[in-house]
């Protein structure tokens, strides 16, 4: 059946069962691959999106459920300035080993600085441990998400 | 204390020969001069996507690695996979560096798995690192040479008055200078230097490095954090189809009947069909079902509708509690494979022993996990070649596997290397791409792109082999160490250990002590095992660090004291000239270090609940000793504060950005590794999934003190031996602050309970 949705500003009909999941519509029929796929039952966060400025995990998310929210991805979040700012803090604090989680964690930490413009470390605790890191580049995520908000980067929790 | 083999370098290029010159046959693969090399214009995962802009004119080469275009650029080839440990960005640096190249112009490329070009290419055992580190730079130097040997023809002036600067070549007596770009055709055109011209090239004194020992962010970041596509699960082929794969949960199980055509009636489903195993490898190809569609979620929805019926075989009547139990008896009697290692008289010494203790240690089967679940694309030619498109960490034996399975000849097949999302030993083996190529053929030589669920992965997985140490340990009057006696018992087959399931027969403290006996017995085992990262260390370190740590407390000695005790022993065992091994002093120094930058002798003021544990090891040529502080409630719930991190790998930290990246991950992954556990019932792995099997979360990341002592010693890698010593160290920290000791992991908080 045939859904229309927008994503990052443009608008795609695909003709998809309505229990496909975001995740796939963006990766195999709009050619969207930013968005990665880590566990297909929302345990790891690697499929984060954006709808509507919430965080969504796209590997749950039926495509049938998106109706006319706005979708924006990796490929896209850039063109805020939140999401260029925290692109920009992570390739100054290079964070990244494998890389694969990024593009997650990039959208989750960009959902938290744009509801908590000065994070703290519980708030970004909270915001971001649904987003698993393999390669546990998690002291960079933290510095990246704190350099991108613009506040000190010293871990302030018990040590 | 890797168990990892190598394949031998193809003989197949007799052809070629006057083109290439091995001029080293040094363990990174041999220096390749004046080869053409032909990269893959679209150095990453999509054939569709742009190709990165080139310069205008296009770049000629100057060997196997290094092209220069006319206008400065210069391209260098990264040769072993990414898997995430930096190496593109590290390999080029060392080549840049003798070549004396301007780092702002150098574009790296990944280079194909080409064995004949580039020696063995695998992302493994920390070895990238020492076994280029002098090859690399003889590249770079030996293009340096070619470059002022142009100049000199060019300004008729000898080689020996040239000097060059940032991409350029010096004439200071005529006060000439001429670029890269300038001169790239004409070097190009030199002879290759002999072996005996590049073995006694000066390289440049560390003083005088540029780029090496600086900060050199991660090549790739740009692209991911834009999203763009790059890992092999991003790859697109034109008229490519979807694939996923269902094989029996229990290893080696045969398909019986399969439902076919109701998976071939759904929707989008283009095949479904019956692969059988080929060989007997249960890392290679097995039997099972293929669905194939025009997308992976309706490929991987319509095995649903299989039903297939499993002949599951003799493995199936294993499970992790027989395996204790096995455990359990060997224990009481002895090794079955004894004096693994035997000095002096253990068992009368411990007789005699003033003090004597017993200990046993377990842990469990441990999986890889990389967060990009495994995939590759494959094409199988009608033309009876192949492409294959492949996030592996060894493409050499996946090659010879596909050979093996679709009867394409191995120079017939084509291996592009994609960034891999993670490795950590798993992408050694090669079974996602045999059974990528096995689908592309079967599906009529179609290009097929095979992606695992997250559940495949977590099913099919050569594991961390558990293991059982049972100690026994004796002091003297003067509480010391004595006597150690280890009956390790581990899984394999006959009297054999599995892959990276045996001890090594030197593992500290043997030699240190006078009366040491190790053996071992096999519980046999049908479920196949791997290296996972610090492979070996990264479970013995747990077991022997821990129960030096008991033995310690019971001698009355500082943890550290004790160490630095035993690594005074008198009876060290030598080092091997020229070859990199332990070294008690390095050790040492290391200990001493982390000690003074923890305030370990301050320990005694920390709160109840509150504890520093200590713990060294050396393994892949890293010395590394590290104090954890971890934090225990009365719950029993625990987080680990803070470690400090003292390595010593040697005398150059070549890219410290990632140096220190590679030492916090590894820290964070062995604490998450004191959480994990894979357990096998009816020859099935039962963990399913990340909510069942837990990776470390931001929350429990603790903060990391790293620190390098640099040494005169040559440079070695760090994928993996930060890693090992940070388990011990917790768990020595949560004796410290609760007075319960772990001898099994995983640490269970409910265990934990104080107050």
């Amino acid at each position: 059946m045939a859904f229309t949705i927008n994503v990052n500003g443009k608008t795609h009909t695909v003709d998809v069962p309505g229990d496909m999941p975001l995740l796939w519509v963006l990766r195999d029929k709009i050619d969207l691959k930013g968005t990665k796929f880590g566990c297909g039952v929302a345990s790891c966060g690697a499929c984060t999106v954006h709808i509507d400025g919430k965080v969504a995990r796209s590997c749950v998310t039926p495509i049938s459920s998106v109706g006319g929210g706005q979708v924006v991805t990796i490929e896209g979040i850039g063109t805020t300035p939140i999401g260029q700012a925290v692109q920009k803090a992570w390739l100054d604090v290079d964070v990244l080993q494998c890389g694969y989680c990024q593009a997650g964690q990039i959208m989750a930490a960009s959902a938290l600085i744009a509801s908590a413009p000065k994070p703290t470390d519980q708030q970004i605790d909270e915001a971001m441990s649904g987003n698993a890191c393999r390669c546990a580049t998690y002291v960079r995520i933290r510095e990246a998400i704190k350099t991108a908000a613009g506040v000190a980067v010293a871990d302030t929790r018990e040590a | 204390m890797s168990t990892r083999t190598f394949d031998k370098p193809e003989q197949n290029f007799e052809a070629s020969r006057r083109f290439f010159l091995m001029a080293s046959a040094a363990a990174g693969g041999g220096l390749l001069l004046s080869a053409c090399a032909t990269p893959d214009p679209t150095d990453g995962a999509s054939t569709v996507a742009a190709a990165p802009a080139k310069p205008a004119a296009p770049p000629v080469d100057i060997n196997a690695y290094i092209a220069i275009s006319p206008d400065g650029a210069i391209r260098i080839m990264a040769k072993n996979p990414e898997i995430g440990q930096g190496i593109k960005t590290m390999l080029p640096m060392l080549i840049a560096e003798e070549l004396d190249a301007d780092w702002s112009k150098v574009q790296i490329e990944q280079g194909i798995a080409d064995q004949a070009r580039y020696g063995n290419q695998i992302a493994g055992g920390s070895f990238a690192t020492p076994m280029h580190w002098t090859p690399h730079r003889q590249v770079g130097a030996a293009a340096r040479l070619m470059l002022m040997q142009a100049a000199a023809a060019k300004w008729s002036v000898p080689v020996s008055e040239l000097s060059t600067g940032p991409s350029v070549v010096r004439h200071a007596a005529s006060k000439r200078e001429i670029s890269y770009g300038d001169l790239a055709t004409e070097a190009s055109a030199m002879p290759a230097p002999e072996k005996a011209v590049i073995d006694g090239l000066k390289l440049k004194d560390a003083k005088d490095y540029r780029i090496i020992g600086k900060s050199v962010k991660n090549w790739d970041s740009p692209r991911i954090v834009r999203g763009e596509p790059i890992f092999g699960i991003d790859v697109t082929v034109p008229g490519m189809k979807y694939a996923s794969f269902e094989k029996c949960p229990v290893f080696g199980g045969k398909v019986v009947s399969a439902d076919l055509e109701a998976a071939k009636a759904v929707p989008g489903v283009v095949d479904a069909f019956i692969v059988r195993q080929v060989g007997s490898d249960l890392m290679g190809l097995l039997d099972g079902v293929a669905v194939v569609a025009d997308d992976w979620w309706t490929a991987k929805e319509a095995r649903k509708k299989l039903n297939v019926v499993w002949d599951e075989g003799p493995t199936s009547t294993q499970s992790t509690t027989d395996y204790d139990r096995q455990a359990a008896d060997f224990a009481k009697g002895a090794p079955k494979v004894a004096n693994l290692r035997n000095d002096g008289d253990a068992a009368n010494a411990l007789k005699a022993s003033a003090k004597t203790l017993e200990a046993s240690y377990s842990y469990p089967f441990l999986v890889h996990a990389p967060l990009e679940p495994q995939n590759c694309t494959a094409h199988v030619k009608a033309d009876g070649t192949c492409e294959i498109w492949a996030p592996t960490q060894n493409p050499g034996p996946g090659r010879a596997m596909v050979a093996a399975a679709t009867g394409v000849p191995a120079d017939k097949i084509t291996i592009k290397l994609i960034r891999c999302g993670g490795g950590f030993g798993r992408r050694l083996a090669n079974d996602y791409m045999v059974e990528a190529a096995a689908i592309s053929k079967q599906a009529g030589n179609i290009p097929v792109k095979l992606v695992w669920t997250r559940e495949d992965d977590m099913q099919h997985n050569p594991y961390r082999p558990a293991g059982y140490h049972n100690f026994k340990a004796g002091l003297d009057k003067d509480n010391k160490l004595v006597a150690l006696t280890n009956h390790f018992v581990t899984f394999g087959a006959g009297e054999k250990p599995g892959n990276s399931a045996g001890l090594p027969p030197g593992e500290f403290p043997a030699g240190y002590i006078p009366n040491t006996n190790y053996g071992f017995s096999v519980i046999p085992f049908g479920v196949p095992t791997g290296p996972l990262r610090a492979p070996t260390s990264n479970a013995v370190c747990f077991a022997y660090q821990s129960f030096l740590d008991e033995v310690a407390h019971a001698a009355g000695k500082d943890p550290l004291d004790f160490r630095l005790e035993l690594l005074a022993s008198p009876t060290a065992p030598a080092p091997t000239p020229g070859r990199a091994s332990f070294s008690p002093k390095r050790m040492s120094d290391a200990l001493r270090i982390v000690a003074e930058r923890s305030g370990w002798s301050r320990r005694a003021s920390l709160p109840k609940g509150v504890g520093m544990g200590i713990a060294f090891y050396y393994s892949h040529q890293g010395h590394f000793a590290q104090v954890a502080k971890v934090k225990v409630q009365p719950t029993g719930q625990w987080r680990v504060l803070k470690v400090w991190v003292v390595g010593d790998i040697g005398s150059q930290i070549i890219n410290p950005t990632n140096a220190i990246n590679q030492v916090e991950g590894s820290i964070i992954d062995g604490i998450g590794e004191m959480s994990q556990k894979i357990t096998i019932d009816r020859g099935r792995t039962v963990q399913a999934n990340f909510y069942d099997m837990p990776l470390i979360r931001m929350p429990d990341a603790p903060q990391i003190d790293v620190h390098f002592n640099v040494t005169d010693n040559s440079p070695s890698g760090l994928g993996e031996p930060a890693l090992p010593p940070v388990l011990p160290a917790v768990a020595n920290a949560i004796f410290a602050a609760t007075g319960k000791r772990i001898r099994s992991l995983p640490v269970i908080p409910a265990d934990l309970r104080w107050a």
